[in-house]
């Protein structure tokens, strides 16, 4: 009975922790169908986090608090879009460099705003979602599913990453799909951070997201670049999270605590043999980081 | 003639450095502070004293490792991410070499300790360099996979392996004191060790491997066609996992500094993003040896000026070197900049408002591993 018990706790968690894993995935899978690699998912991330709590604080609604992630997440994508869809940077070193830039301007601003560096101050109750971003994650889902599948617009995202020329010919403009690709990319990354300042935690803090948007990218490859594995492999990374809290000092064997760390390296572990093509094989989208130029 | 096809080259850099660092002392008007009094504490708290310098020099030390790093892989046409992941595996290795031989004779334990953090971090790097040569898979997505796994493995060994125990941080037992290298009393107290000088001799060798031997000559092929590479007979597989195997040896040399020159242990997650910054730093000295060492002195100062802004500003805090960080490398790569910067030139040429031509390399000139 315990054991049961355990376990719809485990499955509970699993669903609430993948949460954010799944908006940033959705988020990455867009951006990397249209052709634009998206290492700043995790800037992305702690930017819609920060943003979240900030407005959820001042306008006292944590619906308000979900939209401002959106806004702040959609500005740091448009920044993002401008260097590496018009002035061509190099995706993975603007990547990178965006990353560095939400690490630092996060706690720049919460010095400003709160006058503390490290978090934000603590969102009541009411403040914070409940349930509903586990929802809104899964109909997330089912949108983007849905859009890549069934429209037209959706197939033009789909050919911009793999034949933009394709694209080119048939009169779309690939740079305008990339861009809104990238826009909508970190609307969802902005809903991912919310989800762990406004749902999971009760406050922003420094560095939050501690790698998981490159476990987003991480589901976002084990799932080959397909929303509904993508979102199965969001579930599976989101397990292991749970059961690496739930098995945190616990004694299973021995007189040893349970070594935590190798459960928490196995989503990397798994996106690294799926990769070398040990589990499964995993492909990229053919034009994935290849900046285009209308001739 | 030479001089001026170089120029560009020289300027481009500076004028995106000054550019990005304009920006983000700009920023700090946001916050209500002085840019100017921020720039004077930046400047003071990297080169005011000899113990200032001292610390800069410090922090100059990893980044230039990690920098030819980067710059190594680069070369033979990879990205390495993985840098951070590398010197922790690195510094581990060096730790638990000075853990496990602690009688090894004085004048061989740098040499084992060295040694420790070369093949550590070389290990760490050959991984992606294998799984790219014989499995194909991206190594930019492996390598920042492995920098995860690298910390948990590193936490493990260090929590249930080497733990000290007299500590409840999560580092690693000392190691043997014939292990540490003398601190120079010149940079009163700063933890400046003969590290920064073998730094110094990395980036001679890796220019001189490069530049000067056929192995370097094949690396740098493949770098810049892999095809033309292949048909001259060049083992472009085993090319690209010897660069990275090298790639990683130079980062996990990071541990030399740190565990024999700094700490006397591996501690968890003392790396403030050395990896990172040296994507930066190679970024910005264009893949070139020395160019490096002088780009990581100069990340090395923001870092250490920025760390005195939490005591010495109101509203600023050490974060800003991130800041500064992130829009140096922003300005730096976007090229497209100097395409639309040639264009208008050309632009006004046409128009007879310019008289002479500009050169070619002025707009074509791109971020890649020229020779």
């Amino acid at each position: 009975m315990e054991f049961l018990a355990s376990g719809v706790q485990i499955f509970e968690s699993t669903l609430r922790v993948s949460t954010p894993l799944l908006f940033a995935a959705l988020g990455g899978l867009l951006s990397e169908r249209s052709g634009v690699v998206n290492i700043a998912l995790e800037g992305m991330m702690l930017i819609g986090g920060f943003g979240a709590a900030a407005v959820a604080l001042s306008t006292q609604s944590p619906v308000a608090g979900a939209f401002g992630a959106i806004f702040c997440g959609a500005l740091f994508a448009i920044l993002y879009g401008l260097f590496v869809i018009e002035l061509k940077a190099d995706q993975i070193v603007a990547g990178t460099a965006f990353n560095m830039l939400a690490a630092g301007v996060t706690p720049f601003l919460m010095k400003v705003f709160y006058d503390s560096s490290t978090s934000t101050p603590s969102l009541p109750l009411e403040l914070r979602f409940q349930q509903g971003p586990v929802w809104i994650s899964w109909v997330c889902l089912g949108l983007v599913w849905a859009w890549l599948k069934y429209t037209p617009s959706g197939l033009w995202v789909r050919i911009a990453g793999e034949h933009p020329e394709a694209l080119d010919s048939a009169g779309i403009r690939v740079k305008r799909v990339r861009w809104i690709s990238v826009i909508l990319s970190g609307c969802l990354a902005g809903l991912g951070g919310a989800s762990l300042s406004i749902f999971l935690a009760s406050s922003f803090s420094r560095n939050m997201t501690a790698g998981r948007g490159f476990m987003a990218l991480a589901a976002l490859i084990f799932g080959k670049w397909k929303p509904v594995p993508t979102a199965i492999a969001c579930l599976l990374f989101g397990f292991f999270d749970a059961l690496q809290i739930r098995l945190q000092g616990v004694v299973l064997w021995g007189s040893e605590p349970v070594p935590v760390q190798f459960i928490q390296v196995l989503p990397y572990l798994v996106t690294v043999l799926v990769l070398a093509g040990v589990v499964g094989q995993s492909k990229a989208p053919r034009s994935l980081g290849v900046p285009f130029q209308a001739n | 003639m030479r001089f001026k096809e170089k120029l560009p080259q020289i300027l481009k850099p500076l004028i995106s450095i000054m550019v990005g660092l304009s920006l983000g002392l700009l920023v700090t008007k946001i916050a209500g502070e002085d840019p100017w009094n921020v720039l004077e504490i930046l400047v003071r708290g990297a080169f005011g004293s000899r113990y200032d310098f001292g610390m800069t020099l410090f922090y100059t030390t990893p980044l230039i490792f990690t920098g030819l790093s980067v710059a190594f892989a680069f070369h033979s046409g990879l990205f390495n991410i993985g840098a951070e992941g590398q010197l922790a595996m690195g510094a581990l290795s060096v730790a638990a070499v000075g853990i496990l031989f602690p009688n090894a004779p004085g004048f061989l334990a740098p040499v084992l300790g060295v040694l420790a953090a070369v093949v550590g971090g070389g290990i760490w790097g050959a991984i992606p360099g294998w799984l790219r040569a014989r499995r194909g898979s991206h190594e930019v997505i492996n390598t920042i996979m492995l920098n995860f796994i690298a910390a948990g493995l590193t936490s493990w060994v260090t929590l249930y392996l080497l733990k000290n125990p007299d500590s409840q941080n999560p580092e690693t037992a000392a190691v043997a004191p014939s292990y540490l290298i003398r601190q120079f009393s010149f940079f009163d107290g700063a933890p400046v060790s003969m590290a920064f000088f073998v730094a110094l001799m990395a980036a001679f060798v890796v220019w001189f491997i490069l530049w000067k031997t056929v192995l370097g000559f094949e690396i740098r092929a493949v770098g810049q066609s892999e095809s033309a590479a292949r048909s001259a007979g060049i083992d472009a597989a085993k090319m690209r996992m010897l660069a990275m195997a090298i790639a990683g040896g130079l980062a996990g040399l990071v541990g030399v500094g740190e565990v024999m020159g700094n700490a006397d242990r591996f501690r968890v997650g003392f790396s403030p993003g050395y990896g990172f910054t040296g994507i930066a730093v190679a970024l910005l000295a264009r893949n070139r040896p020395f160019a490096i060492v002088a780009s990581a002195l100069l990340f090395g100062a923001l870092h250490k000026g920025a760390s005195e802004l939490d005591l010495e500003t109101e509203n600023v805090t050490r974060d800003l070197s991130l800041i500064l960080q992130a829009l140096v490398i922003l300005c730096v790569s976007a090229e497209g900049v100097w395409d639309l910067a040639g264009e208008r030139y050309k632009l006004l040429i046409k128009k007879k408002w310019i008289r002479s031509a500009p050169s070619p390399e002025l707009a074509e000139e791109h971020y890649s591993p020229k020779v």
